[in-house]
């Protein structure tokens, strides 16, 4: 019988530790055990068969750290081929009755994902595919991903797996003390990620005993429609003599998983510390396991949490897009992401709950620009995104490196658009918004639009895509154009929820196009959205009409206690507070905005200069206010009257200022005083001192092309060229990396012998700069900023 | 395998942080920055330690440890007279990392700031460590030593690591560089000696003799 069968209609049991059997036996600590394979089979034999022996089902092979980063090829190969080898003879020894599998063990890496860490996500998928092909040639039965505490590295195995084999993947998660992974996620959002990814189980092992990862177990449970393992450890570590010794016998720890076999549980075995003793007790009960019960729940995650459609109106920030901004398109084609960080942050930090995000603009790379803000956007923020793309490279690109199940912008129902992104939607997972259209347009009743709602619903279907995965937008059209569109799409909003139970979204503002005073008829259209049973919403929270329309929604809804939220929050979205505010400032004087600046008062720095500008001319402010304020604390700095902090937060308060100024200017027409790239060099990760200069840097008028981190020299020379910088800025902070320094010198030297350099960093000395070649040595960011202007002078 | 210690620590050395950040004297609007990012740092800190005690014997410049040895002849010193040596590791986890990413990019004062807490937090952290220890082995802890330091190659992080398991327990990670992944992390072995060392300024070790905190 293959495992998929067996699993079907079977409890499943797993086997137990490894590591402490083998030190048992001899194995010394900092050998790696994977080695035993090739060296010891007889040990590696009689530990696996004891497991089958015990009644065991599934055997896993001793190849937890098998993989590229730790062995090189011809090792790799030898010990995969032992390691299942193994496997399979004890298999055969064993004298057990129970139906038994083989699977192929993999674990973590043992590096962390970037940004935060320096392994790349496509490296992990190579290096785990690695496995996976020596695995699947050996003939193993299933693949068990396990212990993996960071979600994007359990992706990239995932996919590798999915990539070179049709087996059964099951996948295991480390859950710390705190419930979650270590980088952040819970049980919840790791349903939403595998089950995306179409896994066969998923479930949690190692860290923690039976008893404190059942909060872990059962969230999985509440959540999975997939069956549910756990492999836990024999409770906590304790020393003893100076041995290691857990705290859960194998009754016990029998007892506990017989429990959650009870509420579900259909996988189980053991981790560190257990034995083949441990579960003895429970295969010998053999437990019945509970029918699978699919879940419904319409959810999409980030690295960290889930979000789930259905109880409350689901907020999407609609900032991040070109459509209408001069600036944002403007950022876009300078590849300018700080400022698209910016928005993403400000509209987290308006309570939105999911993050819209469209950059196609006809002028730029869209697949590489997309893919690059998702990576960019998911390191510094928490929320959920809605990938909006009509190009499907683009989309597939993003949706593979996306850190989570993602909100897919969007299919609708055209052949054409079914058969691009369903595809994309099952094999990376995802909850897709599907627009209310096809070949012949938009119906313009409801039934029309219902009818193309159920017409995707059934294509979807023969993909494999559930129902709970597809969220129908009726489209909101202009109501300037047809008195009846916003009748029709609110008929059409109500009878997608009540005929074809499915969720609804809209992108309410659409409504007010080529209308004044566009506020006042979206939030009205937004609240009889709500009313009728809208899910979610694309809108700028910003808006104080939308956010004051969501506030008392929930409040009159009862889906706000006490109307704590409300209490709590409209009183940020008083209209008379703001126009009173803005007028205040817009009386206020010049020397206003110097002190400002001065003093780092970002916000106001930022109004004060948009309101100078109703009277004064950007190129004057910037002369008569912003510069002579940015000296002022520059040359305090140099006199060490000022510190480090408040030069930063003055630099920012200009920075807000500029922000106003480049609003105000026609593009392109900013004079820069010259191109400087920066980078942290090839294998540092430090980057706050690289960032300190860049602030300076664009302050005092340069245009700064930032590389970030652990930047390889190539990438140096590469851009020095391609911007004809003629000043590159190095740095680095640990003794380690200056090397790396150096060779980017050389390496520039070489290609770009014009470009001078300028390195910075603790470590580093003048003597030091010196040694290895740079042009020089700047102590803190207005040294760079002195030395820029000298070379460009 | 070496026990955890996750106390709590002492309330945040506003004076220490505002050293970290080069800053000798704070404005309000300094001051409100530090106490506005030391509520989010705090809040992102999820700190875990481990620890091993063991024995010692140093022969030359190698010092013998049991489980594994280090040569380094500075090391050998700072641990001379010791009855004992303590390998640990210590964190404040990755929650921490993530928000100096997000300012490095959007306010590099706050990441600045951040930075600093985190500095003076892993310090205190590594300091409630060393009393804590020796305490429990009723002898006085040395000052603390890493690889890095001295002759004692960054390399060493290696076998810190495989020693305590570093990546397992605390889920801490060595980048190709050797540096460690959360950033604001420790590791390091002190002795544990009958007498305490003769107090003497951090700064007498440090070879960075232009900074301007430099103390006598």
């Amino acid at each position: 019988m293959n495992f998929q069968t067996y699993l079907q209609n079977h409890f499943v049991c797993l086997d137990g530790g490894m590591g402490t059997l083998l030190q048992a036996r001899g194995l010394q600590s900092g050998e790696l055990p994977e080695r035993w394979n090739v060296t010891h089979p007889e040990e590696i034999i009689a530990i696996q068969q004891a497991y089958f022996d015990a009644g065991r089902n599934v055997v896993a092979t001793n190849t937890f750290g098998a993989n590229a980063l730790k062995f090189g090829a011809e090792e790799l190969e030898r010990i995969v081929m032992c390691a299942v080898a193994n496997a399979r003879t004890a298999m055969q020894k064993s004298n057990g009755t129970q139906e038994k599998f083989v699977a192929l063990d993999i674990g973590p890496l043992g590096k962390l994902s970037k940004p935060l860490g320096d392994l790349d996500f496509e490296d992990a998928v190579s290096i785990f595919a690695e496995t996976v092909r020596l695995g699947v040639r050996f003939g193993v039965d299933l693949i068990l991903i396990e212990t993996m505490n960071d979600a994007y590295e359990t992706k990239a195995a995932v996919l590798a797996a999915k990539e070179h084999c049709d087996l059964p993947i099951l996948v295991s998660n480390a859950y710390g003390a705190d419930g979650k992974l270590m980088t952040g996620a819970t049980p919840h959002a790791m349903v939403a990620l595998l089950e995306g990814l179409g896994v066969t189980a998923l479930g949690a092992n190692c860290s923690l005993g039976p008893k404190q990862l059942r909060g872990v177990a059962e969230e999985l449970l509440a959540h999975a429609s997939v069956p549910v393992l756990l492999k836990p450890n024999a409770g906590l570590p304790c020393v003893k003599d100076g041995c290691t010794h857990f705290d859960v016998a194998p009754d016990e720890f029998s007892e506990e998983l017989y429990a959650l076999i009870q509420k579900g549980l259909r996988i189980a075995g053991g981790c560190c510390g257990t034995t083949p003793e441990y579960i003895r007790a429970l295969t010998a009960k053999q437990p019945e396991c509970l029918p699978l019960t699919p879940k419904t729940e319409t959810v999409v995650s980030s690295y960290s949490h889930a979000v789930t459609f259905g109880d409350e109106p689901v907020l999407i920030g609609e900032r991040i897009n070109p459509t209408g901004k001069k600036r944002f398109r403007q950022a876009l084609v300078e590849g300018d992401m700080d400022y698209i960080l910016n928005e993403g942050v400000r509209q987290a930090d308006a309570g939105v709950h999911l993050l819209y995000v469209n950059v196609g603009l006809p002028e730029i790379d869209e697949p590489q620009l997309l893919t690059q803000a998702v990576c960019e956007l998911q390191a510094v923020l928490n929320l959920p995104l809605q990938i909006d793309t009509a190009d499907p490279v683009a989309m597939e690109r993003a949706l593979r490196r996306y850190n989570g199940k993602a909100l897919v912008n969007s299919v609708n129902g055209k052949e054409e658009s079914m058969r691009a992104v369903f595809p994309l939607v099952q094999k990376y997972g995802g909850v897709v918004i599907a627009l209310t259209l096809d070949e012949s347009g938009i119906p313009d009743t409801a039934e029309g639009r219902v009818a193309i709602a159920q017409k995707i619903l059934d294509t979807a279907k023969t993909y494999g895509i559930d129902k709970k995965n597809l969220i129908f937008d009726p489209l909101a059209m202009t109501v300037s154009a047809d008195n009846r569109s916003a009748l029709v799409t609110l008929e059409a909003l109500e009878r997608i929820g009540r005929e074809l139970g499915c969720y609804t979204s809209l992108g309410v503002s659409n409504v007010s196009f080529g209308l004044p005073n566009r506020d006042a008829i979206n939030g009205t259209f937004f609240a009889l959205a709500l009313e009728r049973g809208l899910s979610a919403a694309i809108l700028n929270p910003h808006s104080a009409e939308m956010m004051r329309t969501y506030l008392s929604f929930c409040a009159l809804h009862g889906l706000d206690e006490n109307c704590a939220h409300y209490v709590e929050h409209i009183g940020n979205y008083t209209l008379t507070a703001t126009d009173a505010t803005q007028k205040a400032e817009a009386v206020s004087g010049a020397s206003d905005l110097q002190h400002a600046i001065i003093k780092g008062f970002c916000e106001r720095a930022g109004s004060l200069c948009k309101a100078l500008l109703e009277t004064v001319a950007p190129l004057e402010i910037v002369q008569n206010e912003i510069i002579p304020a940015l000296n002022t604390v520059g040359q305090g700095f140099e006199a060490k009257t000022v510190y480090l902090p408040q030069l930063l937060m003055s630099a920012e308060a200009a920075k807000s200022a500029f922000e106003q100024i480049k609003l105000a200017l026609p593009q392109d027409s900013g004079a820069s005083r010259g191109t400087v790239v920066l980078a942290t060099v090839h294998g540092d990760i430090h980057d706050i001192g690289k960032n300190i200069v860049k602030l300076l840097l664009e302050n005092y008028g340069f245009t700064v092309i930032d590389l970030g981190r652990d930047v390889p020299p190539e990438q140096v020379v590469e851009a020095a060229i391609a911007h004809q910088a003629p000043l590159v800025g190095l740095s680095a902070l640990m003794t380690t990396t200056v090397p790396a320094m150096e060779e980017t010198i050389l390496l520039l030297r070489k290609e770009a012998p014009s470009c001078r350099v300028v390195v910075g960093g603790a470590v580093l000395t003048r003597e030091y700069a010196d040694r290895i070649g740079a042009d020089r040595y700047a102590r803190d960011a207005m040294e760079t900023v002195r030395y820029a202007e000298e070379v460009f002078a | 395998m070496s026990p955890f210690y996750d106390p709590v620590l002492p309330p945040l050395d506003e004076g220490e942080v505002l050293r970290y950040a080069g800053c000798k004297e704070a404005d309000r609007a300094v001051l409100d920055l530090l106490s506005d990012c030391s509520q989010e740092a705090l809040e992102a800190v999820q700190k875990n330690a481990c620890y091993l005690t063991l024995p010692l014997e140093i022969t030359g410049d190698t010092c013998n440890f049991g489980l594994f040895n280090l040569t380094s002849r500075d090391l050998a010193k700072a641990l001379s007279d010791c009855e004992k040596a303590v390998v640990f590791a210590a964190t404040l986890g990755l929650g921490l990392d993530r928000l100096i990413l997000k300012y490095g990019r959007l306010s590099p004062a706050r990441a600045l700031m951040l930075q600093a807490i985190g500095a003076e937090r892993i310090e205190t952290y590594c300091d409630l460590l060393s009393l804590h220890v020796s305490a429990e082995e009723g002898l006085f802890a040395t000052r603390r030593f890493s690889p890095g330091y001295g002759d004692l190659p960054l390399s060493a992080q290696k076998t810190l690591f495989a020693v305590l398991q570093c990546e397992k327990r605390l889920g801490l990670c060595l980048n190709d560089s050797l540096l460690m992944t959360p950033t604001k992390s420790v590791t390091a072995i002190f002795g544990l000696k009958k007498a305490p060392d003769c107090r003497e300024s951090k700064c007498s070790h440090c070879t960075k003799t232009d900074c301007s905190f430099r103390g006598a």
